[in-house]
């Protein structure tokens, strides 16, 4: 896949996911303070359509993001070809997506 | 005779190591995340099992890899940040500094996620 | 320097090619005395065989560039005091780049570089029209000649790890050249030179370590460049000019 376009995602992820990962650090803080438990988590997520957007689109944007990440890693440090890399790149962000996905369905689900 | 040395004095550099940081930082994000995502997953079988799991996580050892992750977390954000600020404002000096501070609030979040847990 | 007892400096200089070794001199200290001086006198003095490149000796030509004490310098600009380490200096040929022999590196790929990133100024208009009147206070005219004064004298080259790990990319130089030409309204060849840039030896290899900026010798910054680069290249792909 070309420069720009691995680049472009790659920065508008980015600057999607500023605002996302402070709500996220801000909730683990606050989840942690009140002792961590299933009941607490669940009591918030499930059946709430708005974690459950939210979540989605940080699974989303974190998959790109990780993938495409992963990727230029792999191109400087263990110097793999560009087929290599298109392939490493979306068996990545695809297993991220699943499971990113599943998870929020498992928290948010009634 | 040998094979000429790699001179790599620059690497030490404050910036070089706050980039540095923010790929090894990703990387390990990066190992974490699906481990996080099937974690969560476990509440598809229903709330014990993730209770089940979040018990274990009281422990000392868990504990200790938890507050990494948040401070991984948070070193990754504000390395982010550093960067997009670099490549789309205006130019401006003080970059160092700028590193700089973000590896302190880094560790101010990583500090108050540690309080929280305590 | 007048005392008798004379201070000494202990230097090292590789010697052959990608293979050979460090040799040890011991040069005289003098004041004011420049890395460059250090490597003249070894040649003059001690071993007349000793390859190394210089030209004008007061920082203009770019050719004197070599890597003294682990990081890239250009030798006839920098003074002995402020790179020496406890009165030792270690001066190798610059790193990135092949070495033809002891202080001299093979500057090719980095030229050829130059010309890959079309850093090569391409005119709008011919030699019988008349002259383009530019102001120089003008934002463009300012946005270019910020980053013109480059020597090619490949010191960021051989301080950036992304041209170590990714050997195709292009490097600061060639993307400040870019840069450059990209702000010049006098030039024609941007599509080109955009397209050039997004590529995979281009600028979206940098990760602004700065390390090319805080070694260059003429307080350039690449990575200011390349950053201008990665958002006019991005402005391109999302309006559909190049992908
Ligand atoms: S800022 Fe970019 S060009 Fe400069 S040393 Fe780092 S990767 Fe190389
Ligand atoms: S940008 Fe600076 S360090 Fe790089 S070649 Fe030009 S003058 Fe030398
Ligand atoms: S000899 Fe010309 S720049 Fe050093």
């Amino acid at each position: 896949m070309s420069a720009v376009r691995l680049y472009t995602w790659q920065r508008l992820t980015a600057v999607l996911m500023v605002p996302l990962i402070a709500v996220h650090l801000i909730v683990i803080i606050y989840a942690t303070n009140r002792g961590l438990s299933a009941a607490e988590i669940l009591g918030r997520t499930r059946g709430s359509i708005a974690w459950g957007l939210y979540y989605s689109l940080f699974v989303v944007a974190a998959s790109i993001h990780g993938a495409i990440g992963v990727r230029g890693v792999a191109r400087e440090w263990l110097g793999w070809r560009e087929t290599a890399l298109d392939r490493l790149m979306w068996i990545f962000g695809v297993v991220l997506l699943v499971l990113g996905l599943r998870a929020v369905i498992a928290v948010v689900a009634l | 005779m040998s094979a000429r040395p790699h001179t790599t004095g620059y690497r030490g550099d404050r910036l070089w190591l706050a980039a540095m940081v923010h790929r090894v930082s990703g990387v390990l994000l990066a190992a974490f995340l699906p481990l996080h995502f099937l974690v969560l997953g476990l509440a598809i079988r229903g709330e014990a099992e993730l209770d089940g799991f979040l018990q274990w996580t009281k422990s000392p050892l868990v504990k200790f890899a938890e507050i990494g992750l948040v401070l991984l977390l948070a070193i990754h954000l504000l390395g982010g940040i550093r960067v997009l600020v670099i490549e789309n404002m205006p130019w401006r000096d003080g970059q160092k500094r700028m590193a700089t501070l973000a590896a302190v609030a880094a560790v101010g979040i990583a500090g108050v996620f540690l309080v929280a847990l305590l | 320097m007048s005392s008798a007892a004379e201070t000494m400096i202990d230097v090292r200089v590789w010697r052959g090619g990608e293979e050979g070794e460090y040799q040890s001199f011991s040069v005289p200290r003098r004041d004011s005395q420049t890395v460059l001086d250090v490597v003249t006198w070894i040649q003059r003095n001690a071993d007349p065989t000793l390859a190394y490149r210089f030209a004008c000796r007061v920082g203009v030509c770019g050719s004197c560039a070599m890597t003294v004490n682990g990081r890239p310098r250009w030798t006839c600009r920098t003074h002995v005091s402020k790179v020496v380490e406890d009165g030792r200096l270690e001066i190798g040929p610059l790193a990135n780049l092949p070495v033809i022999r002891d202080l001299a590196a093979d500057m090719s790929p980095f030229f050829d570089k130059w010309q890959k990133a079309e850093g090569t100024f391409v005119p709008s208009r011919t030699r019988h029209e008349p002259l383009e009147t530019i102001s120089p206070e003008s934002a463009e005219r300012q946005a270019a000649d910020a980053a013109i004064e480059c020597i090619n004298c490949g010191v960021c080259y051989a301080a950036c790890d992304t041209v170590r790990w990714s050997p195709e990319y292009f490097g600061p130089a060639a993307l400040n050249r870019s840069w450059s030409l990209v702000n010049d309204v006098r030039d024609a060849g941007n599509l080109k030179r955009l397209a050039a840039a997004a590529s995979n030896g281009g600028c979206h290899n940098c990760h602004s370590h700065q390390s090319c900026e805080q070694l260059c010798p003429k307080g350039l910054n690449p990575t200011a460049s390349i950053a201008g680069l990665k958002r006019r290249t991005m402005q391109a792909y999302i309006r559909g000019e190049i992908s």
